[in-house]
């Protein structure tokens, strides 16, 4: 009972604190860092997606921005003057979803007897090849308007008088993506506790013996795929509707390799760490490269690195010293957290 | 048959680059089951600090053939140390660490050497003199040049060096069986550790001739070069199964020829509907085609369970 | 990975408009000029912001500054000049961004932009942020200027806030068509383009320019911004033989194409846009350069109306030479000056009103909008490698300078 309560305070705390921090942000730092938190939920959003995929049934995903890609062009061809269609925001995104859900199980389907590297290399081709389709089918038929993009997409959110107080669409688009950021943490959270996410789990650390206890590997892994990617499809499309504008370039292998890092350095399979991840990659380079240049005339006078340079070799560097010190990720989920104590263990054993 | 002829050539050339990188992948990947993705970066490195050596001694009146080997002399030994620290720093605290964590620590060097790079020798393209003789070859109506011809032949030596130095010699042996079980071969007296950076320090020495090599063709070099390559690389070591070094150079040499290949005679074979732009699909799809028939690449054996 | 610093030198030739837009439909917060209510009797300087954006970190920085530099510029000059406004004197403030070049810090400055009520919008500089960018301008109503973003599109989205002082690459790519087939009498033609936003555009204008013209088209080959390896395409357009191939793309490519053509004995002329009409490409090409040609939008700076003066002012002030647009967000800011001056108001809805009004004799050129904001008549020069030098062949079009032979091609 006490539990209970508890619970259902902290829900609260988290729900006003949610509701309330775009404001405080706005207010201290300027509506510019409520884009950069809209941009850090849609992170949150890919991540938790890939974590389905990479952490849960451990299959390493390199191109896993194609499904971002899949639900931001689903998005923008339903909704922009290309196709001179309009659909509305509700009905687009579970297309988007269902979309980027078939792609992940058609992609998925040839990878079945693939496994670590292999599977790597063979996602990775597919996210190029889907970039690269992106890119081309502007000829013969005009689909994707090629390499130029599609501009004049609808915006998801249009700013209301609410009784008199201006709402902005930027805060409008904020608690959108909460909601749904929210809606993805928690069905990842119920699928974690499942049959099926313990199935992923039993894959991910061997799967024959898996497949001995009677579990349909190729269907869990097609799900898992399915899933992971239809939660990309749905940041896609958030993420077409919020710049109003998508292209090819935005999907590239180091926006997949990005979202890997997040999901990794937080601590995979861990969805507390892996929404550490993806704010403090997403807010952290920025925070760099704001105080790299101020912070070298301050002591020397001069800058000596580019900012831009100096953000870059510090994440390089980060990377380098997070997994050094914490090989499990920031936040590392308990159960994985155990095993490899225990391997360690074993190792020093031996 | 000329312009076939002189596609094959292409593809060789492409093919032999990818074979040189691909064997520092397979070498690091056979013994550690690790994908050393900063390897790309060390190609960029031993192609930089090569230019830098020669640029500096073109001044001077020696021969541009040892000045090549100079500069190439200087370039692996950086390489190789380069090498030997990256395993130390980046690899080895993390040996019993979850499979992906190493994975994390390589991007994480690359972006490192990348930038480091970058401080150095600034973000413009730099030409390469040209160092080697300029000749080129007619064959049935096609160009060969030297710098081509020498490229087939450093991969096809490199490979035959390391399946003798593999297969044949003590350290070969001892190389095997870290890779098949590092305990078992500490128990048999072998220093793994020593294996492991000796497997490195080999795989970045090679690294460095394919830098050199790699420029020496293009005639530029560039901070950025290494990543593209290394990830094509990859892919080749992949198809010709990982952890092979015969199949290393098969899936180099397969891969640049797909290419090339696939860049001349797509928008034919497809009747104009898809044409050069699609290069990179075609060679995707013929290594996911080859995979699924062969989970573990042309000549990679079957992969053990691993964790 | 990002591909972001691959096609700097033409983006960023583009991309710095003053883009004064204001939007018709919603009467959004209308930034008025921020000067202090109250005391209207007592000359109050009437305060103008001026946003201006464009990458000053990364590798395209020295650009963006020179940019940034051409704008302040405008500034001082403006407010040195004690210019009255409805009895008040004219005071701007030029508030500088770093975008990065990229498409979504773009859009995270133009936010901030709105959020500090800026008057109008100089920039941004590169095609990629200028576009997502140009969304939020026009849902506020500021109007933007762009001195150097090229892409069509930018002013093809019917947004009433978007303007553009340089040439955009429609129009260079019409100029190059025009001259491949008239003035080097190039019969077979082959096209090659690195599928971007610029080179695909660029080549697919120099194209139907060439094929009106009576060329032929004999083959048509894409590479992208990252390779370096040609030799495939090449080959194949060796056996169409070509007796010009047109590149779009950027010099990263095109010197190494330039020398594996040499290679190949694929003895054709080298056709590019500006994108490999740097001197990085002489320099990385080496002796396979000479005789190749490309073209600039604009006149060169030297044959400006106002170049030689502004060239000598520059100098003076910031010890350095003009990279590039500096010139045009000079006048990028001098339109929108124009326009309040001529409103009598600093209002961005007032600016918008009278850009489209625009005759203004600036430093690069005359400038006057078409009805989409592009310049009007705008300038292409042509350049031939000749002895390691990039020399001046013709330019096409343009008020200012040189035997404008031909009506210039108005920007589409």
């Amino acid at each position: 009972m006490q539990d209970l309560k508890k619970k259902v305070l902290g829900t609260a705390l988290i729900g006003v604190a949610l509701a309330i921090l775009p404001f405080l942000i706005g207010m201290g730092f300027g509506n510019a860092w409520i884009r950069m938190l809209d941009f850090a939920l849609l992170y949150i959003m890919l991540a938790l997606g890939l974590n389905i995929v990479v952490g849960f049934a451990g299959l390493l995903d390199l191109g896993y921005i194609a499904f971002y890609a899949v639900g931001a062009y689903v998005y923008a061809l339903l909704a922009s003057p290309h196709f001179g269609l309009h659909w509305p925001l509700w009905a687009i995104l579970p297309i988007g979803a269902l979309v980027a859900g078939v792609f992940g199980m058609v992609l998925g389907a040839p990878t079945l007897r693939l496994r670590g590297d292999y599977l790597a290399i063979v996602t990775l081709g597919f996210g190029e090849i889907i970039r690269i389709f992106l890119n081309n089918l502007n000829a013969p038929v005009n689909i994707t308007n090629g390499p130029k993009g599609i501009a004049g997409i609808d915006p998801l959110t249009k700013s209301i008088d609410l009784f008199g107080f201006q709402l902005n669409s930027l805060y409008l688009n904020y608690y959108l993506f909460v909601v749904l950021a929210l809606l993805i943490v928690v069905v990842t959270m119920r699928l974690e506790d499942s049959r099926l996410g313990r199935a992923w789990v039993a894959i991910r650390e061997d799967e024959i013996a898996a497949k001995a206890c009677g579990i349909n590997t190729r269907n869990v892994k097609l799900l898992a795929f399915a899933m992971g990617a239809s939660f990309g499809g749905v940041a896609g499309g958030l993420f077409a509707g919020f710049q109003q504008f998508v292209s090819p370039e935005s999907f590239g292998l180091f926006e997949s390799i990005m979202v890997l890092c997040m999901v990794v350095l937080g601590g995979m399979g861990n969805i507390p760490g892996v929404i550490l991840g993806a704010v403090v990659l997403t807010v952290l380079p920025e925070v760099f490269r704001q105080w790299a240049g101020p912070m070298q005339m301050a002591l020397f006078g001069q800058t000596y690195i580019d900012p831009e340079s100096m953000r870059l070799l510090l994440f390089g560097i980060a990377l380098i010293l997070v997994m050094r010190f914490r090989p499990m990720g920031l936040l590392p989920s308990s159960r994985r957290k155990a095993e490899f104590e225990h391997a360690a263990e074993e190792g020093a054993q031996a | 048959m000329e312009t076939f002829v002189q596609q094959l050539i292409n593809g060789l050339t492409l093919g032999s680059i990818y074979a040189l990188v691909a064997l520092g992948y397979t070498m690091v990947y056979g013994i550690l089951g690790l994908i050393n993705f900063a390897h790309g970066e060390v190609v960029m490195t031993g192609a930089l600090i090569a230019l830098a050596v020669c640029k500096a001694l073109l001044a001077t009146a020696l021969p541009p053939l040892l000045i090549l080997l100079i500069g190439l002399t200087v370039a692996a030994a950086a390489c190789m140390a380069l090498g030997w620290t990256i395993e130390r720093i980046a690899y080895r605290p993390l040996r019993n660490a979850p499979r992906l964590a190493p994975l994390i620590t390589a991007i994480g060097v690359s972006i490192v050497l990348q930038q480091l790079a970058m401080l150095f020798w600034g973000r413009s393209y730099h030409s390469v003199p040209a160092l080697l003789p300029e000749t080129t070859y007619d064959i049935l109506g096609a160009r060969i040049s030297a710098v081509q011809i020498v490229i087939m032949l450093a991969a096809a030596i490199s490979m035959a060096g390391l399946i003798v130095l593999v297969q044949r010699s003590k350290m070969g042996r001892a190389m095997r069986a870290t890779a098949e079980k590092p305990e078992v071969a500490a128990l048999m007296g072998v220093d793994a550790n020593r294996i492991i950076s000796l497997t490195f320090i080999i795989g970045s020495a090679l690294a460095a001739l394919a830098g050199v090599l790699v420029s020496a063709n293009y005639g530029i070099a560039h901070y950025q070069m290494g990543f593209l390559l290394g990830l094509k690389a990859f892919t080749a070591a992949v198809l010709g199964g990982i952890g092979n070094i015969g199949g290393a150079v098969l899936g180099g040499i397969l891969l640049g020829v797909i290419e090339a290949m696939g860049a001349g005679y797509i928008g034919d074979l497809t009747g104009g509907v898809l044409g050069s732009n699609y290069q990179d699909v075609f060679s995707f799809m013929v290594l996911i085609a080859v995979l699924v028939f062969r989970p573990s690449g042309l000549m990679g054996e079957k992969v053990s369970e691993r964790a | 990975m990002k591909s972001l610093p691959s096609r700097l030198p033409l983006l960023i030739s583009i991309s710095a408009a003053l883009a004064l837009g204001a939007c018709g439909k919603n009467e959004p917060a209308a930034p008025t000029s921020a000067a202090p209510t109250g005391s209207a009797e007592t000359a109050a300087p009437l305060i103008v912001k001026l946003g201006h954006s464009a990458p000053l970190t990364g590798p395209q920085a020295h650009i963006g500054k020179d940019t940034e530099y051409g704008a302040q510029m405008a500034v001082d000059d403006v407010n040195a000049a004690n210019i009255q406004i409805g009895g008040r004197t004219l005071k701007i403030e030029l508030m500088g961004e770093d975008d990065q070049a990229d498409p979504k810090q773009g859009t995270i400055v133009a936010q901030k932009f709105v959020d500090a009520k800026v008057n109008a919008v100089i920039g941004h500089m590169n095609s990629g942020t200028t576009l997502p960018a140009s969304v939020t301008y026009a849902n506020a109503g500021i109007p933007q200027v762009s001195a150097s973003a090229t892409n069509p599109e930018y002013t093809k989205r019917g947004y009433k806030t978007a303007f553009r002082v340089m040439t955009n690459d429609e129009a260079q790519g019409k100029v190059l068509g025009e001259f491949a087939a008239g003035k080097l009498a190039a019969k077979n033609i082959a096209v090659i383009d690195d599928k971007t936003q610029y080179g695909e555009g660029i080549a697919n204008e120099f194209r139907k320019a060439a094929e009106a013209k009576g060329a032929k088209i004999v083959a048509t080959e894409h590479t992208d911004d990252k390779a370096v390896d040609f030799a495939a395409i090449l080959t194949k357009i060796k056996a169409t033989k070509p007796d010009l191939i047109f590149f779009g793309g950027m010099d990263p490519q095109a010197a190494p194409m330039s020398m594996q053509m040499q290679k190949l004995g694929l003895k054709a002329v080298l056709l590019m846009g500006d994108g490999g009409c740097t001197a990085d490409f002489l320099k990385n090409a080496g002796t396979s350069a000479e005789g190749q040609y490309c073209s600039k939008p604009g006149v060169p700076t030297e044959q400006m109306p106002g170049g030689p003066a502004f060239i000598a002012k520059y100098k003076a002030k910031y010890n350095a030479p003009i990279q590039l647009y500096a010139p045009y967000a000079y006048d990028a800011v001098m339109v929108v000056v124009e326009a309040i001056k001529r409103a009598g108001s600093a209002d961005s809805a007032a600016i918008l009103a009278e850009l489209p009004k625009t005759q203004y004799k600036g430093v690069t050129t005359d400038i006057a909008f078409d009805e989409k904001g592009d310049i009007k008549d705008a300038a292409v020069t042509l350049y031939v490698a000749k002895g390691g030098q990039w020399q001046q062949v013709e330019t096409v079009g343009g008020k200012a300078a040189a035997p404008a032979a031909e009506a210039a091609p108005a920007a589409k």
